[in-house]
């Protein structure tokens, strides 16, 4: 075999090897879509959507807690951790830089991203559920919130740091204030970045579970209100999966697939967007 | 071994022994020069030989970044701009600058052109109409874009956003307007606009241009500064440098014995 032919088979080797192992990679996400898709779809019904929760034994019933307390938790958690973290984000950007302060935050906030979040969720239930005393949903919020912020941070720091400095000068050349310069030419040249940033922020706290557990818990009752326990569909469905009841375990299903394609939604939203800023 | 032509004009900014320090990295070397008032006063010189350093002192762009110091003097109708107390918002209206490349603001061409009238705190909604109007007609902009002053300036071309710029530059109403190589990123056509325009100024506003282009500041320019390696070698009218330069350093730039 010459040299020429053993490069070629070397390389038809290689490309069938990566391509293997990028099927198998991607075949555990189908795996999961697709018995999702299978055995929560046809468990989906208005009922679901609207319906109290059900006692033991009970064949109606759906998740209107849930879907609520889910939403005002998440809804609580964005309006505090993204303003915090767009702050902060634009302080590194463009305040901090280079300084020593300013990188200690960057490295910082990359190992709370990486932080289990059963450990935030552990944290705020002794600052906060312990000395209170019971479980409540903006103690949920809060520690969905102590996730965001570093994920906001980063992305808004990225993206304003690629804002041409050039654009900035225009602005000064104008007579511009720092702040109007980052308000008005910053901001604007940026926003797209941040809002995709923000929207995967969204994405990722959406579907956790161990902060809740310790914070928010599940509440059998209707409530707004954020100082009492709180119902959300992760918890739900940890609680209602591991039930003995078969209609529970159907309900697990659909908050399963409700969870799953919001924070699927939200994803392809935050990619289309970053699509925009690439079109412009 | 520089020669500094006494032209006997009017002033518009004196430079006075002026040094420049990028941290340790000494830049500009003892400059002293004075730039006639409504002239256009072009700054060439090889790549690093500091006029863009130079230019960026008129309007103190780089205050901006940290470690930068000035020694000298910069006087601008006889206040030393180079005072730490001096105001540099109030600067940066009376010295306008336009960029290398086209830095039109991510908003609508009538708010491009209006950003720096809103920032001195013009309200009045005719009073802006009638002020973007003219900085636009005066930038040869306004025929290209009259019908769509509310489509965002990413749209306009390389060359009309640099017009753009100019018109936002000149909408404020600048004594001096700094051009740092403003067609060195567009095409000839382009090209031929943007200098139109600045000799149209002339006489207006005191103009002064960096560029690396030596055909560039022998069409437009009034007086040439030449520079090398931080220093001011020679600053003379155009045309006697162009035609018989006072400095050896000169003729050789200007017949591309270096470069």
């Amino acid at each position: 075999m010459d040299a020429f032919k053993r490069r070629k088979l070397a390389n038809a080797v290689v490309l069938l090897l990566s391509t293997a192992a990028a099927l198998f990679g991607i075949m555990w996400l189908f795996w999961i879509l697709g018995v999702l898709l299978y055995k929560g779809f046809s468990t989906l019904s208005l009922e679901v959507f609207l319906g109290n929760p059900p006692s033991p034994g009970d064949n109606t019933g759906g998740l209107k807690h849930a879907i609520v307390g889910q939403t005002l938790i998440v809804l609580t958690a964005t309006i505090i951790g993204v303003p915090l973290g767009i702050l902060a984000g634009t302080y590194l950007s463009e305040y901090g830089k280079n300084s020593k302060l300013a990188n200690f935050i960057r490295d910082m906030s990359d190992v709370m991203m990486s932080v289990p979040s059963i450990v935030v969720g552990t944290f705020i239930y002794a600052i906060l559920v312990k000395p209170v005393g019971h479980f409540m949903g903006f103690a949920g919020a809060l520690s969905l919130a102590v996730m965001m912020i570093p994920i906001i941070l980063r992305t808004t720091d990225d993206m304003l740091r690629m804002v041409p400095p050039e654009l900035r000068e225009a602005a000064y050349a104008l007579g511009a204030t720092k702040f109007k310069v980052i308000k008005d030419v910053v901001y604007r040249s940026a926003i797209t970045g941040i809002l995709t940033g923000v929207i995967l922020a969204v994405a990722r706290i959406g579907g956790e579970t161990a902060p809740l557990l310790f914070t928010s818990f599940n509440n059998n009752f209707f409530t707004l209100d954020m100082t009492q326990p709180m119902a959300s569909l992760t918890v739900t469905m940890y609680d209602y999966a591991m039930s003995p009841y078969e209609y529970w375990q159907k309900l697990a299903w659909a908050a399963a697939i409700i969870l799953t394609f919001g924070v699927l939604g939200a994803n392809i939203l935050g990619r289309i967007m970053t699509q925009w800023k690439f079109k412009k | 071994m520089a020669y500094i032509i006494e032209h006997g004009l009017a002033p518009k900014i004196t430079v006075e022994n002026l040094n420049f320090y990028y941290g340790d990295k000494h830049v500009l070397k003892n400059i002293s020069f004075k730039i006639p008032e409504n002239k256009i006063t072009a700054l060439i010189g090889p790549s690093g030989c500091g006029k863009t350093t130079l230019l960026r002192c008129f309007n103190r762009m780089h205050d901006l970044y940290p470690g930068n110091r000035y020694e000298g003097k910069i006087i601008l109708d006889g206040e030393n701009i180079l005072e730490p107390k001096y105001d540099l918002i109030k600067l940066r209206t009376r010295v306008g600058m336009v960029f290398q490349k086209p830095t039109a603001f991510p908003m609508s061409i009538f708010d491009n052109v209006a950003y720096g009238l809103r920032l001195k705190g013009i309200k009045n909604k005719s009073e802006l109409e009638d002020r973007v109007e003219k900085a636009l007609k005066d930038a040869a902009l306004w025929d290209e874009v009259k019908d769509r002053l509310n489509a965002p300036a990413s749209g306009l071309s390389g060359g009309q956003q640099q017009r753009l710029c100019i018109a936002r530059a000149i909408a404020v109403e600048p004594e001096v307007l700094l051009f740092d190589e403003p067609t060195s990123a567009l095409d000839p056509i382009s090209t031929a606009k943007i200098e139109e325009l600045v000799v149209s100024f002339r006489g207006k506003l005191t103009i002064v241009i960096v560029t690396h282009n030596m055909q560039q500041a022998a069409r437009v320019s009034d007086f040439t500064a030449f520079m090398y390696l931080g220093e001011l070698i020679e600053f003379n009218k155009t045309e006697e440098m162009f035609i018989k330069p006072k400095e050896k350093l000169t003729e050789d730039y200007l017949t591309g014995r270096f470069g």
